[in-house]
């Protein structure tokens, strides 16, 4: 860790509050996508085994 | 096109909501703020300005999801579609109709609610004509924000979510007049661009609100 | 697999995920790659500002970020200019795909505007004009994501939050001078002045690149794969009609 001198806590915060975001939103999406996914996989099933 | 008009108008004080209650939301904004903020007047002399628009601003706000919704409900607004009278027309009618029963009525109660705040005298005139210059704006820019959530059941507090940051330029400008007014400073450069943004909005916004009302109505 | 004659054959939704199960994976590593590397080079190798000290690190994060934010709401209002003229459906979806990315973007440009303030301002938050218009597009992202969760029909949502995106954006443009006129007499030339005036040393300027390409890239990544989740979910909701029809 390089010396951040008196702006220790401002850094890191901001690093950690960005972090947070980023990966909140890839989170978010990647969860959404693989939820809709499955849900159309489900109903494409149906589609195709009532003709 | 008159015709319109007339009819808004007379639904408007018939329904008794019309110019009652943006000037009774007013004054009560003005006798909030004071409570909220402290009775000390060199500091309300200091807000009024901004406090005064602000107050007009949230009083225009609260009529605006009635513009259509009336005649959303009763097919009027399909009526009015297929008319010869253009969509675009329509939507200033009906921002001219918010504007006679809101901002007016409010610019005419200022002076009153001015006293109240402390407004320093120097800035009353500059208030009054900022407020003359901006209120219309913010009723074409309203019915703009109203005819988007036309059909939606509760959709007032998506309406001022749309139309309030729609609404800063105005009143960044707006206050701004008003505030260097008040502290006899020159203000032509915000006079000036209140005005050109309202003439702006005023000849392009229709446009939009009636293509949104094409769609709405689809 | 058929020649590709123009760029709006990607405007097919089959097409579009088709192309995008090839492509999406490049964007998503590079994204990665640029990332680790921009950041890792911005917060270990390099110095500290002699003005700014360590705060300067900072630049890594909100540069990026700040241009992200923008450039999402630009490339919503080319989305939905292109639904405007042409009704392509993925092209209102990539709009309303965008604007979730957008305001993360947003919020991170302003919280390290923020808390990059801080150490110069002495308060956790001030109304300079970048930060105050960062917040006002935060708004404007709001209302547009609130409108189409709002409207029920699918065109009729297109079409609506189309118009109220070209609409804000002129709006947010002439905000950007109100606001910049609004606090000009206040914190005259004390504003949070970034690399586009001053000159950045070119050992800050590279891994600073690199942070952008890769902040850029996850734009790209991220936007990608939501479109397609909302062109999936657009399928769901037509199968569930048809069944209910049935």
């Amino acid at each position: 860790m390089p010396d951040l001198g008196k702006y220790a806590d401002a850094v890191l915060g901001a690093y950690a509050v960005s972090l947070l975001l980023l990966a909140g939103i890839v989170a978010l999406s990647l969860w959404r996508s693989r939820r809709v996914k499955a849900e159309l996989e489900v109903l494409e099933e149906r589609r195709k085994s009532n003709g | 096109m008159t015709a319109l008009l007339m009819r808004d108008l007379q639904l408007a004080i018939r329904a008794g909501g019309g110019f009652g209650l943006a000037l009774a939301f007013f004054l009560i904004v003005v006798v909030l703020v004071p409570l909220g903020v402290g009775p000390d007047s060199t500091r309300l002399s200091s807000i009024a300005p901004g406090m005064l628009w602000l107050g007009a601003l949230l009083a225009c706000l609260l009529s605006l999801d009635r513009i259509f919704s009336l005649d959303w409900e009763d097919g009027s607004l399909d009526l009015l579609a297929t008319s010869p009278m253009p969509l675009e027309a329509v939507a200033m009618v009906k921002a001219l109709a918010h504007w006679i029963t809101t901002g007016l009525p409010l610019v005419l109660a200022t002076p009153l609610f001015a006293v109240m705040l402390n407004l320093p005298g120097t800035g009353l005139n500059a208030l009054l004509l900022s407020l003359a210059l901006g209120t219309p704006a913010l009723s074409v820019i309203g019915t703009f924000g109203a005819a988007l959530t036309v059909g939606l059941k509760r959709g007032g507090l998506l309406l001022s979510l749309l139309v309030l940051p729609l609404y800063v330029p105005t009143l960044i400008f707006g206050a701004e007049m008003a505030r260097r007014a008040a502290e006899t400073q020159g203000y032509q450069t915000p006079l000036l661009m209140l005005a050109g943004i309202t003439c702006g909005v005023i000849a392009l916004l229709p446009f939009a609100t009636a293509a949104v009302l094409r769609a709405n109505l689809r | 697999m058929a020649h590709r004659s123009s760029i709006w054959e990607y405007a097919n939704p089959r097409t579009f995920i088709d192309t995008t199960d090839r492509v999406l994976p490049f964007f998503a590593w590079g994204a990665g790659v640029c990332l680790v590397v921009g950041l890792i080079w911005g917060f270990f190798f390099t110095p500290d500002d002699f003005r700014q000290g360590s705060t300067v690190k900072i630049i890594y994060l909100h540069v990026p970020s700040a241009m992200m934010a923008i450039n999402a709401w630009v490339m919503m209002l080319v989305a939905s200019l292109v639904w405007v003229v042409r009704r392509h459906h993925v092209s209102a979806l990539a709009a309303r795909a965008a604007a979730p990315v957008g305001i993360a973007m947003t919020l991170i440009a302003l919280f390290t505007g923020a808390i990059w303030g801080q150490p110069m301002w002495g308060t956790w938050w001030a109304w300079d004009p970048r930060l105050t218009s960062f917040l006002i597009l935060f708004l404007f992202y709001l209302g547009y994501v609130a409108l189409w969760g709002a409207i029920e029909n699918d065109e009729t949502a297109a079409d609506l939050t189309s118009i109220l995106c070209l609409v804000g954006s002129v709006f947010a443009l002439l905000s950007r001078y109100a606001v910049n006129f609004w606090n000009q007499g206040l914190h005259q030339g004390a504003s949070l002045s970034l690399d586009k005036e001053e000159n950045v040393a070119d050992v800050f300027y590279f891994p600073l690149l690199v942070c952008i390409a890769g902040f850029v890239l996850l734009f790209i990544a991220l936007v990608l794969m939501r479109t397609r989740t909302e062109i999936r979910a657009r399928r769901i909701k037509a199968l569930l009609a048809r069944e209910r029809r049935a």
